[in-house]
């Protein structure tokens, strides 16, 4: 647990009646190359400490940096995703501070000459609204190592008795990318916080440079957030903009999407707290506590943090022709939010179906379905229906789940077809399901092995429906009186005599001309 | 036989090797006869390899006869500067701060000696980190000018000067920043060549400021110089700022020295007030030289040239001060726990090392890089310095449409006294006033001896310039020159040196700054 005096802050609703909240995110994102920034040590995640090291991401005298092209494709692939500009003519910087995890003590990023800047990206909130955050730069960079601080209780560096640092982290890429302002969200900051990194996260997963994964920190967040005084009800009007903007705060390393949205919605309350007394915004680094979800101060930024960059020597400028930025443009993927609004329409499905399809992390698999020959509706049916209910009954996620138990689209685009057919009834369709989840085989041989098939004999049928009539005859009396509802009774008991295999439907249309009651 | 080994030139023992007529064991061994002669007095070593030097050198030998086929330098040893990593050999920058770090890797130029079978015979004297023109300020004592041992053998690379111009190796390799290979070659009698930026690879040269450090070929003569430059060249993927092109005919220009028809400009900046007569009225007859074989003479203006020192003294602290950073304590060299703290942080031990580690001039060159890079001076100080430097490369670039190449005296005067300017950085930087815009504008830059001074019978330098990548023009400039030259004094310049032998136990006093 970490442990800090808590700070006063004000409620939500009071902070926003007094103050606009005004937001900058910065992301870093660990691209998923093969190989670090500037030598070709793997990126490996979890490799025992300080084997994925050279001379050159050791810093050691007399090694040199060579850019790695994959990332700088990345990179820019991430800027035209994003509707950034691409240079022509970007350079490295070197960022010079002392730490010991750094082994260059610099490091090696961009600073006045980003691969990308201004770009923007549309974020739809959940009211099915759209905010326009406005992207500053996205620019190239090396990760720091790993310090492990030894034999304290917190973990931490004060009262540590020895610290170990782990350089395999050190030159692994990294983008960073970072919003302009983002005014005029008021009240829905917080939300429209964790759209943009949500969003963010999705077209980086769709451009497949990085696992993006927040909770391994592959992605990572850094929320500035600044008060100014409220001076209009429109967030958006011009009287508020023209507001200057106050002394933000920098959160760094949220977590998780959750994390980001409390984050912010937190540093509200805080700095609310703080200007309603009259007080100053201390410009400074904050650490954020999960746990306790409040924020806590870091170090004061100060004239100290005087980073001396300049034009990193050892590397030749970036320079991307523009014809590798078309060939680039070309493998980009369509946008997730259309490819979203374009599988809905396709698909026929209701809002909130596409969502619970979205939240449950089931598009992919719905659209090979699909394109496998199912039904969108008996697609969403399976997987969202039968499928995830019984993933949640062993508590796991719908995909690891079908991937532990080896079901995939194309099954279950099969098991629609034995429907659909005329093969299979449902009841007869989850009992195959439970066989292929149970590793039998497909659909067709799981069916074959368990011998289900709807009885298809026309006399076999008839001939239970007359002994149904035979044995229950005050229920057809009730029937042939025009009481149509009664028939029920009589198909489960058809269903009953053959087993289960009868087509249900059939049965009941015997059934009523029989009675005479179609 | 086996002391005058020591007295052939390069070639010649390229020669005799490839013929069998002497073995690479045989060379290896008199030039470490040669050092343990006279070492003692010169002190161009910090380090000698006797074990691998011998072990490389058997080595080439048995592949010689077992008929393999060899690289034309194969089994002629050499000295390379300390401030090169050496798998294996320590490797100190002459800093206490890299006291015992031995590195697990070869630079590239050093792998490429080995792979031609080049017998690696010590790590030669520095100044620490290649800051000074003297070797004054090593950690571990000043090299010694085998012309006069009371005297400067240049530097930074004065440990490569005077291993070559005292005979303990045929070929050394410098490195140079602002003249660190050409000064001492003008002032040791010997020729040392500063290739053009990217010419050789960098991987392994433990950086001063990287966009002007350059290693090189230091010899005894213009053909010697162009073999090792043909051996240490070329491109290298490790090294971003590495040219993808093959080596220049550095070779076959000094074979052919061919200068009829040549344009040779003088500029005009470099060798007026300030410069020796002695070394002026050397350079105005190698001047001559060339007119009597056939070149053409013109002056060039280089207005630019007059910023030069003062844009240098701004970019090389400011790269050195972000370069040298990494020398904390944390992963490899000297660590040194703070006084009177009991549970010091990282970032004290960090000072308390960096402060014992790093001699004066290292700090002073630090602390000037870290003030012109920091916000609010970086503008007026950076920033101008690098609009200078391209002025600087633009008067090359209008100079090169008249001239073919230019030159100028290498170095101002000639060798210094030990002790004489090591209180007066200013007067030290002046040394390297000429040498200075070619590692500003990265084109090649040659030294080679022009003849004694009349004054005080040390050695004199001209310095031959030639635009970028055209490295050979330095080589057929050099050698017809040198040609004129050593016909003219009946021989080799170095035969009239001193013998060094004669007072073996006369070990000059140490470093002052040491004691
Ligand atoms: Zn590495």
């Amino acid at each position: 647990m970490s442990s800090h005096a808590a700070e006063p802050v004000l409620s939500y609703e009071e902070a926003l009646e007094q103050f606009d909240p005004v937001m900058g995110l910065e992301v870093h994102v660990e691209l998923g190359t093969r190989t670090k920034m500037f030598c070709g040590c793997s990126t490996q995640f979890g490799a025992p400490p300080n084997t994925h090291v050279c001379p050159v991401c050791l810093g050691l005298p007399g090694a040199l940096p060579v850019v790695n092209e994959i990332g700088v494709q990345s990179a820019i692939r991430i800027g035209l995703a994003l509707d950034c500009k691409i240079a022509p003519w970007s350079r490295f910087a070197r960022k010079n501070y002392f730490y010991p995890d750094m082994p260059k003590n610099f490091q090696t990023s961009q600073y006045d000459e980003p691969i990308a800047v201004d770009g923007h990206l549309d974020v739809e909130l959940e009211d099915g609204t759209y905010y326009r955050v406005e992207i500053e730069r996205a620019h190239m960079e090396e990760d720091t190592g790993k310090s492990l601080h030894v034999g304290g209780a917190t973990g931490r560096i004060h009262g540590a008795d020895h610290s170990l640092v782990d350089y395999n982290r050190a030159g692994i890429p990294l983008i960073e990318i970072v919003t302009k302002p983002m005014p005029g969200a008021g009240a829905r900051a917080p939300e429209v916080a964790r759209a943009y990194v949500s969003a963010l996260r999705d077209i980086l997963k769709s451009l497949g440079v990085s696992d993006v994964k927040m909770e391994e920190g592959s992605m990572r967040a850094d929320v500035n957030l600044s008060l100014r005084p409220k001076v209009a009800a429109d967030a958006t009007g011009e009287a508020q903009l023209a507001v200057p903007l106050g002394t933000r705060s920098e959160t760094k390393n949220v977590n998780s999407f959750r994390s980001v949205e409390r984050a912010v919605r937190y540093e509200i309350t805080r700095h609310a707290a703080v200007l309603a007394e009259g007080g100053r915004v201390l410009q400074e680094t904050r650490h954020w506590h999960e746990d306790t979800g409040v924020t806590t101060s870091g170090r004061e930024k100060s004239d100290a943090d005087d980073y001396r960059y300049f034009p990193e020597p050892d590397l030749v400028p970036v320079a991307p022709t523009p014809e590798m930025v078309e060939a680039l443009r070309a493998t980009l993927p369509e946008p997730p939010a259309a490819r979203r609004k374009r599988l809905q329409s396709a698909w026929g499905y209701a809002d909130l179906e596409m969502r619970d399809v979205v939240n449950a992390g089931l598009l992919e698999v719905i659209e090979e379905t699909v394109s496998a020959g199912a039904s969108s509706t008996a697609a969403r049916k399976w997987w969202l229906g039968e499928i995830a209910r019984r993933a949640s009954a062993d508590a796991m996620d719908v995909t690891a789940y079908a991937a532990e138990r080896g079901v995939t689209p194309a099954h279950i685009a099969e098991l629609d077809g034995l429907v659909a057919s005329g093969r299979l009834n449902d009841s007869m369709a989850r009992q195959v399901l439970d066989g292929v989840l149970d590793g039998e085989g497909t659909p067709t041989a799981v069916a074959d092995a368990r011998g289900l098939e709807l009885v298809q004999d026309d006399g076999a049928l008839e001939a239970a429906v007359d002994a149904v009539i035979a044995a229950n005859a005050g229920v057809a009396d009730k029937i042939r009186e025009g009481k149509v509802a009664a028939a029920g009774a009589l198909i489960g008991q058809v269903m009953k005599e053959l087993k289960g295999q009868a087509d249900a439907a059939k049965a009941r249309e015997l059934i009523l001309a029989k009675l005479g009651a179609s | 036989m086996t002391s005058d080994l020591t007295r052939l030139t390069a070639s010649e023992m390229s020669d005799l090797l490839s013929r069998k007529e002497i073995s690479s064991v045989e060379l290896t061994q008199a030039h470490l006869d040669r050092t343990a002669a006279v070492d003692g007095t010169v002190h161009s070593y910090l380090h000698v390899d006797t074990a691998g030097a011998l072990a490389a050198a058997k080595a080439v030998d048995e592949k010689r006869a077992a008929g393999a086929d060899l690289h034309l330098m194969a089994g002629v040893p050499i000295a390379v500067k300390d401030v090169m990593a050496t798998k294996g050999l320590p490797t100190t920058c002459g800093s206490k701060m890299l006291e015992g770090w031995i590195p697990p890797y070869d630079a590239t130029l050093v792998t490429k000696l080995r792979a031609a079978g080049m017998p690696i015979l010590g790590k030669t004297n520095m100044d620490e980190f290649a800051m000074g023109s003297s070797t004054e300020h090593s950690a571990w004592g000043p090299s010694h000018n085998p012309w006069d041992l009371t005297r400067i053998p240049g530097g930074s690379g004065g440990g490569s000067s005077s291993v070559v111009a005292s005979f303990q190796a045929p070929l050394a390799i410098g490195t140079d920043t602002g003249g660190s290979i050409r000064q001492p070659a003008a002032v040791t009698g010997t020729v040392g060549t500063k290739p053009t930026y990217g010419g050789v690879s960098r991987y392994g040269l433990v950086a001063l400021a990287s966009s002007l450090d350059q290693a090189g070929p230091c010899a005894r003569t213009v053909l010697d110089t162009a073999l090792l430059h043909a051996v240490m060249g070329g491109h290298d993927p490790r090294d971003s700022t590495s040219i993808d092109a093959p080596v220049p005919p550095v070779v076959e220009a000094a074979r052919t020295a061919d200068v009829s028809g040549l344009t040779i400009g003088v500029v005009k900046q470099l060798g007026g007030a300030g410069y020796q007569a002695g070394v002026r009225a050397r350079f105005d007859e190698s001047v001559q030289l060339l007119v009597d074989r056939g070149a053409k003479v013109v002056e060039v203006d280089c207005p630019n040239f007059d910023y030069a020192l003062a844009a240098y003294y701004l970019i090389l602290p400011s790269e050195a001060s972000s370069n040298l950073a990494k020398f904390d304590a944390m992963r490899y060299g000297l660590r040194v726990r703070p006084e009177g703290v009991d549970d010091p942080s990282a970032e004290q031990v960090m000072a308390a090392s960096r402060d014992a580690g790093f001699g004066d001039e290292v700090k002073r060159r630090i602390i000037l890089g870290t003030y012109a890079l920091s916000s609010g001076y970086y503008d007026a100080y950076y920033g101008q310095a690098q609009k200078v430097r391209r002025l600087i490369a633009d008067d090359f670039s209008r100079a090169f449409e008249v001239a073919d190449v230019l030159v100028s005296p290498t170095a101002p005067t000639t060798a210094f006294p030990i002790g004489e300017k090591l209180d007066e950085p200013m007067a030290m930087y002046l040394n390297d006033v000429a040498t200075i815009p070619a590692n500003l504008a990265g084109v090649p830059g040659m030294s080679l001896p022009s003849g004694l001074a009349d004054e005080d019978g040390l050695p004199t330098g001209i310095q031959i310039l030639a635009p970028a990548t055209m490295d050979e023009r330095l080589y057929a400039v050099g050698s017809a020159l040198e040609r004129a030259l050593v016909e003219q004094w009946g021989g080799p310049l170095l035969d009239r040196a001193p013998d060094l032998t004669a007072h073996p136990s006369a070990h000059p006093t140490a470093d002052p700054k040491e004691a």
